[in-house]
């Protein structure tokens, strides 16, 4: 055939096709072990851990295995009426062990995450138990407390019985499994993570309005002035964006507070009355107020790097074509900053909607996120499954927005600086 | 940026409000930062101007509370300092080597997987820090490393590589590499062609990544909250305890500090930055 009395052979007498696909292979490899070093060190210090997060946020096994015993004789369990002799003989059983390794307290506080009143009653039974005779254990666990005669509360237990569960992530949204197993929404009065939800996106929807707002025309500026003004000028947004991020917060604390600067500026021109200061830390106004300036350079780069690459005669042309400085502009020179404002606005959301530090500090119970949520649960109340999910949902969230983002403006198109 | 002679006077008086708008912009951008050089030099427990400083009374300012920033009994910003640079330095050597060797191997044209390679290398940089916090927190107290230096640095050094791989990966973006080539071919092997060759080239992308990377380990609060134990206290967890608690005027000797510490970073980077595009020819 004719193809291979062309085959074009290498001096090794190798053809010439292998050879060149060698060379490649070997230079794949080259470039990856350049990279790998990164590679195996962030999958291992970070990609694993956040996997970790999605396990712990679902992992319920505590109770599994506190419990085994009753569990396994719940099996046979209906759920309507009060448990037979076995499923209390089982868990008396489970009970006596769990005192002697001193876990009773652990189970009290998962069983009450379930339904609020174990932990008394499981503190009654512990004294109780140890007067315990052997035999007719239902009838001895139900003196102890009426609520241990109650059927819900063994239902609450019988929950707890599968390894794996959904429930961080219904509480998260402020729902939960009710006593039927149909998922339903807590109590109108305790529904706050929907609130710190809808308050974070709001606050982050809004700070990314007035950044761009703010962002847009001190961008231009910046882009259409000569280079020796302009760099005097980006000084203005480069020294912030450098400076640490406490030190702003912690100037805005300074200006916002009662006897604070705005407020004595407000007062001197008449707005305010001095006893009538308003409070513009420690709520949402704060929140916006820090949380726009720390954020406005993040606008700024990327639209100033993306107008600097318009060329001013596109804006001469339209105008020389008959358009108003306003129609050129918006005809012509608006459209081709919509990379910058894309990536600004993307860089700008997603950054406010994780904030954390400068709500915690200006922001006071009505200007807290969802972040400072999660913190407060991995700190204070170590109920680390929970943060976790909540984590991971915020994650996805921010996932869903870059695939919008991808899908709307294209994710090649961002330019950042 | 003149008007031309022939503007309507409507437009003279847009570009005028135009022009105002930005003034107030930089205004609310720089201002707030210059709040805190006065007040730190206050010699009243006040966090506000007191009327002697309105009345510019010399016996209004003083040195106080750098005094107690630098001599004050049990203070925490000794230690805080220290701390705050070795894991700084730590965490931009290591960012700095793992995010050079790593950007030369993605720019290489070879490189298999690209996008999802870099998706995973810029990962920490585009995940909300809270998360990475709450990640970073798990494996570091799996490994035992809660709590201690090591654990710190190796946390930075996650958060600090994206921006030496975006950095370097930019400048490699207009490196010719033909002059590898030409070195090769007078017979020198790869890793002298790196020192010689290659990296005084890509020099001023690695350093301005080696800053954002010292200036994210020196700033970062979050995850080093999740960290830290007493004896790893950093000067942001100290700023933070002390703009949570008690607002002590030795927080602003402080901030004033911080500032001028941004500004020689500020003014490093622009620098470099200037002097690459100068060899990129960008900017002639």
């Amino acid at each position: 055939m004719s193809s291979e009395t062309k085959q074009i052979l290498t001096t090794d007498g190798i053809p010439l096709e292998v050879s060149l696909k060698k060379a490649e292979k070997k230079n794949k490899i080259k470039a990856f072990l350049l990279v790998a070093p990164l590679l195996f060190f962030l999958i291992i210090t970070y990609v694993f851990p956040i996997g970790d997060m999605l396990f712990r946020s679902v992992d319920d096994k505590m109770v599994t295995q506190m419990l085994p015993k009753t569990f396994k004789a719940m099996e046979n369990w209906d759920g309507q009426e009060l448990p037979d002799e076995e499923v209390f003989a089982a868990f008396h059983e489970d009970f006596v062990k769990l005192v002697e390794d001193k876990r009773e307290g652990k189970l009290s506080t998962q069983l009450n995450y379930t339904k609020n009143g174990f932990k008394s009653i499981i503190k009654k039974l512990r004294r109780a138990s140890k007067k315990f005779e052997e035999g007719n254990y239902k009838e001895q666990i139900m003196s102890v407390h009426k609520r241990w005669a109650d059927v819900e509360y063994w239902r609450a237990i019988q929950r707890r019985a599968p390894e794996f569960t959904g429930q961080k992530y219904l509480k998260g949204m402020d729902m939960y499994v009710n006593e039927e197993g149909k998922i339903v929404s807590v109590e109108e009065d305790r529904r706050i993570h929907r609130v710190l939800w809808l308050r974070t996106l709001e606050i982050a929807f809004f700070v990314t309005v007035f950044c761009f707002l703010m962002a847009y025309p001190i961008a231009h500026l910046l882009a259409t002035l000569p280079m020796k003004y302009s760099n005097l000028l980006m000084i203005c947004v480069l020294l912030p964006f450098w400076t640490s991020l406490l030190v702003r917060t912690a100037s805005w604390m300074i200006l916002l507070q009662q006897q604070g600067i705005v407020n004595d500026f407000f007062v001197g021109i008449g707005l305010v009355a001095d006893d009538n200061r308003p409070e513009m830390m420690y709520n949402k106004t704060g929140s916006y107020v820090a949380m726009t300036q720390i954020l406005l350079p993040f606008m700024v780069l990327p639209l100033y790097s993306v107008m600097k690459t318009i060329s001013p005669s596109l804006m001469r042309a339209g105008k020389s074509l008959g358009g108003t400085p306003f129609v050129a502009f918006w005809k012509v020179y608006f459209p081709l900053t919509i990379p910058g404002i894309g990536a600004g606005c993307l860089l700008v959301f997603i950054l406010a909607i994780g904030y954390y530090i400068t709500p915690a500090l200006v922001g006071g119970a009505s200007g807290t996120l969802i972040s400072n949520q999660i913190a407060f649960h991995m700190k204070s109340t170590l109920d680390w499954s929970f943060a976790s999910a909540m984590g991971l949902m915020l994650l996805s969230g921010v996932l869903v927005i870059y695939w919008l983002y991808n899908k709307i403006v294209g994710i090649d198109n961002i330019k950042l600086g | 940026m003149a008007l031309p002679k022939y503007t309507e006077p409507h437009y003279r008086i847009w570009h005028y409000i135009y022009l105002t708008i930005c003034g107030a912009v930089f205004f609310f951008l720089i201002a707030p930062l210059f709040v805190i050089f006065p007040l730190s030099f206050n010699a009243e427990e006040f966090l506000s101007f007191s009327e002697g400083m309105k009345r510019l009374d010399p016996d209004a300012f003083s040195l106080r509370w750098y005094k107690d920033m630098i001599y004050g009994t049990k203070n925490p910003w000794g230690l805080a300092a220290k701390n705050s640079f070795i894991i700084a330095i730590f965490a931009t050597i290591g960012s700095v080597i793992l995010g050079t060797v790593a950007a030369l191997g993605l720019s290489s044209r070879h490189m298999p997987y690209k996008g999802l390679i870099m998706a995973v290398l810029i990962s920490p940089m585009i995940v909300p820090l809270i998360i990475s916090g709450v990640a970073i927190f798990f494996f570091m107290a799996k490994a035992g490393l809660a709590a201690t230096h090591t654990g710190i640095v190796l946390a930075h050094i996650i958060l600090g590589t994206p921006f030496v791989v975006i950095t370097v990966t930019a400048t490699l973006s207009g490196f010719d590499h033909s002059v590898t080539r030409a070195a090769a071919s007078l017979g020198s092997d790869p890793v002298n062609t790196f020192m010689k060759i290659t990296l005084p080239l890509i020099l001023p992308g690695v350093i301005s990544g080696g800053l954002f990377a010292f200036v994210t380990s020196f700033d970062e609060v979050v995850v080093v909250l999740f960290l830290a134990g007493l004896e790893n206290t950093t000067i942001p967890i100290q700023m933070w305890t002390g703009l949570r608690e008690q607002l002590s005027p030795t927080i602003l000797a402080v901030a004033t500090c911080l500032i001028i510490l941004s500004t020689l970073i500020l003014v490093t980077a622009e620098l470099l930055r200037r002097r690459s595009e100068r060899l990129r020819g960008i900017n002639q």
